[in-house]
């Protein structure tokens, strides 16, 4: 039996990144799936230094006997369960996926906003494959920036300006947008192994600079008063929470004083089912959720509800709550579910002999970074492919079970495996490509009908693969990133080329995009620019899953960034006159 | 699984390499401090007094894997030495073992390469059908069990499991392999609260400093210079 609860103006489905966030800014009921997360309990000296624990198992991850997806390369397939989390890792509990993630806070691009605009004046119309289904954003980076601004106020982000307010500044990214104001705080300290490609990058004319990080390099009171600790450079960031309050989670840049508003109220371990949707009125009237401690259902009332689960659990409600059109890819109609998109990455990793970079000392935040070969920051005439990424390296994070390089053609154990693991342990460096996935008719999310969740719905479907786009986009990064490591001198290097097909096995990238898109009219997008669902104007969905595509940035500062400017239009315009804030 | 009987004395031979505690587990004498020290060839006891789940005939073979894997050299003690059949064992006993946090609804079928792991098994299960299946391949091909073949037949052994070139009846060795080896990787390497990284030999052995890991203060300091401590700290010595 459902037991019927009084109604509430407002419920976020999601207490991650961005449901913190609106919450925050709207007080109001925030439902959880998972834990309430308590940082000051759980992310502590010396219980928080658990590679087994954090890395190896993934504590802080959705728990797969609960809810997963479905995966093939392409619709000809049978999807089958993702069993265990291994490409992405998507978070679970108070917080999300902010409790883990790795820190990188990037702006997308100027150009990445009007991408389509740009590459058909640029290179022409047909430049443009038939099955590349890109479109520019409804929203410019203009307007965005008070946003980013403000996002980078809530987390304290460590950086250098490259471009502020239109002046390029050397030791910045001065491919960037320009902002109106340098970063809260300094670029975190740069790691031996980084030092190495910022001087190569000198050498070959590239523009190094330091990565702009969500963790403070000193002590730092954010928008909400809330006092950030600095970052202790750990190496073990990857997949845990920070214990010195440095790196941004929700769970300890809001939560704390989100919980003494009396207009909040959190309920953690309420697994929601489904918004109830009026398809004639066009909204929204609340949601069902179980009690995950009680085992009841109950129906929750409201007058407004703002989805910020990650991009799956997004995209999942939707389709389930037959909310919009289901994408159809033979047809390209329909729009949930359209536009999946990844980051596509390739790494290398270089050896120097006899050089000491100390590997487990260090952040994400240490590394430097290059961004000539992203978006249309270089010409793409006559390279057949669009699109491309930064290119980042270092040397440190490297726990000892997960970060122990060894050249190509060592055993995978015995005795040489040792003596191999032993002589390159403190001379070893690693890069990355961070390219970007421009979308595809073929790759989107619908429903499963065969496996199910824990509460009987059928599981979300993934078709994905990479694209012949895709891989030219990430040999060219690649064949970049070997200028620059060659430049280096290093003993040896070694270039990881993604494999033909994607996999969901090896973490690649918790970077899933795409499924809810958001666009200039109902039928080209789920939600409108104020990522309010064209379907229900009462509905609003945050995250990731309103891009477009990927660009070859993190997504988190940019859907950070668009969270506030939901934020505010809510605040500012759509609470004294609900209804559709764009005209359909 | 073939089960092979052999005298009392050849068992504990040829156990010997794959630890004391192992061997005496093995032959039945759980809980026997002054036997355990007497079996030979064994430099220091390595496991609990009982294992909580992995039978005698799965810690003779998880120690003589342990030992192929990471052998004694002047790098680090054995994996035995070092815990890693203990490690395997507490895992395999766990939520780990159990399957916790897996998606296990069926139907279960073969899927691609790229949809990674579809079996019904848990880890403590694959890992019992896998050293069965094991153990059944070295006794037809060389007559014996993996635990009782010499250093070089399980150097070769191994390696065409690695290879997928051991034919296994009805279980594919090369996942097997894969998942032995990641295990081993993280009893040797892992903090020591779990059973494995004995006197944390691995992380002497690399460098690794352990905790607390807090760096802010030595980057600048320590680049390109060697930062090392005496005694690398674990989870216990804190705690």
């Amino acid at each position: 039996m459902v037991t019927k609860l009084k109604e509430v103006d407002c419920v976020v489905i999601g207490q991650g990144l961005t449901g913190v966030m609106l919450a925050k800014e709207l007080t109001m009921a925030g439902l959880e799936r998972g834990a309430d997360r308590k940082p000051e309990e759980e992310v502590v000296l010396p219980r928080i230094r658990d590679e087994l624990k954090y890395n190896a198992r993934k504590e802080l991850m959705v728990d797969n006997s609960i809810d997963t997806i479905t995966f093939r390369n392409s619709s000809d397939q049978t999807a089958l369960p993702i069993r265990r989390w291994g490409a992405f890792l998507p978070g679970e509990g108070v917080g999300g996926t902010t409790n883990h993630w790795g820190g990188l806070h990037w702006r997308f691009l100027p150009t990445d906003y009007r991408i389509k605009s740009t590459v058909t004046e640029r290179y022409g119309a047909k430049v443009i494959p038939a099955d590349m289904t890109i479109e520019d954003w409804p929203v410019s980076y203009d307007e965005m920036e008070p946003f980013y601004d403000k996002f980078d106020k809530l987390c304290g982000v460590s950086g250098k300006a490259g471009n502020l307010k239109g002046q390029k500044i050397d030791g910045g990214n001065i491919f960037e947008g320009p902002r109106t104001n340098e970063y809260p705080n300094p670029p975190l300290k740069t790691s031996a192994g980084a030092l190495l490609l910022a001087d190569a990058c000198k050498n070959v004319g590239f523009h190094p600079f330091p990565v702009p990080f969500s963790a403070p390099s000193r002590p730092y009171t954010n928008i909400y008063g809330v006092t950030l600790g600095s970052c202790e450079y750990c190496g073990f960031c990857g997949r845990t929470s920070c214990e010195a309050n440095a790196k941004a989670t929700s769970a300890t840049n809001v939560m704390p004083v989100l919980r003494r508003e009396d207009k909040y109220t959190l309920k953690t371990r309420a697994f929601v089912s489904k918004i109830l949707y009026d398809r004639q009125a066009k909204k929204v009237t609340g949601v069902t959720y179980t009690d995950m401690k009680t085992g009841e259902e109950y129906e929750q009332p409201a007058g407004m509800v703002i989805l910020s689960a990650f991009v799956f659990s997004n995209t999942h409600m939707m389709l389930y709550s037959g909310i919009g059109e289901p994408y159809d890819p033979k047809t390209g109609k329909g729009v949930v579910g359209k536009n999946l998109c990844y980051q596509f990455e390739a790494g290398a990793t270089a050896f120097f002999e006899g050089k000491v970079l100390n590997p487990f000392m260090g952040s994400p935040g240490d590394r430097i970074a290059f961004d000539d070969f992203n978006g249309e920051n270089f010409d793409h005439s006559g390279l057949g492919f669009l699109g491309g990424g930064y290119i980042v390296g270092g040397s440190g994070s490297a726990p000892p079970i997960g970060g122990r390089d060894v050249p190509e053609g060592t055993p995978s154990w015995g005795s040489e495996w040792k003596k191999q693991t032993v002589k390159w342990y403190y001379g070893s460096a690693d890069f990355n490509t961070q390219g970007s996935v421009y979308a595809n008719r073929a790759n989107y999310l619908d429903i499963d009908p065969t496996y199910k969740d824990a509460i009987g719905r059928p599981l979300l479907r993934m078709t994905y693969n990479g694209t012949d786009n895709d891989h030219k986009m990430s040999l060219y990064l690649l064949s970049k990133l070997e200028v620059a490591i060659k430049a280096m001198n290093p003993t040896s290097y070694e270039l990881r080329r993604r494999p033909k097909n994607f996999t969901v096995v090896p973490y690649q990238s918790t970077h899933n995009t795409g499924g809810t898109m958001m666009g200039t009219n109902p039928t080209n997008s789920v939600v409108n620019r104020y990522q309010q669902a064209w379907d229900a104007s009462n509905l609003f969905i945050l995250g990731a899953s309103t891009f477009p595509q990927q660009h070859g940035y993190n997504p988190t500062g940019p859907l950070g960034a668009l969270a506030y400017w939901t934020a505010d239009k809510i605040v500012n315009e759509y609470i004294k006159k609900p209804g559709p804030l764009v005209q359909a | 699984m073939a089960e092979v009987k052999l005298p009392r004395r050849d068992f504990l031979k040829a156990a010997g390499a794959a630890g004391a505690a192992g061997a005496a587990v093995a032959t039945g004498i759980t809980a026997c401090a002054p036997e355990v020290k007497t079996a030979d060839a064994a430099p220091a006891p390595s496991g609990p007094e009982t294992w909580q789940v992995l039978t005698p005939q799965q810690v003779a073979f998880f120690s003589a894997a342990a030992d192929t894997i990471i052998p004694k050299d002047e790098l680090s003690p054995s994996g035995t030495e070092c815990g890693v059949p203990v490690f395997i064992d507490r895992q395999l006993a766990g939520a780990y073992g159990a399957g916790a946090k897996m998606y296990r609804a069926g139907p279960f079928m073969k899927g691609t390469p790229e949809q990674g792991y579809q079996l019904a098994l848990t880890p403590h299960e694959f890992f019992t059908a896998g050293v069965a299946a094991a153990n059944d391949w070295c006794v037809k091909t060389y007559g014996k069990t993996f635990d009782r073949l010499d250093q070089p037949k399980r150097d070769e052994a191994l390696k065409a499991m690695e290879e997928g070139k051991a034919e296994f009846d009805g279980f594919n060795s090369r996942p097997f392999f894969q998942q032995l080896l990641t295990l081993n990787m993280e009893g040797f390497f892992a903090d020591p609260i779990y059973g494995g990284n004995r006197n944390k030999a691995s992380w002497k052995m690399l460098g690794f400093p352990g905790l607390p890991a807090t760096y802010a203060d030595k980057i600048d300091e320590y680049r390109n210079k060697r930062y090392a401590v005496a005694e690398p700290q674990s989870i216990a010595d804190f705690s």
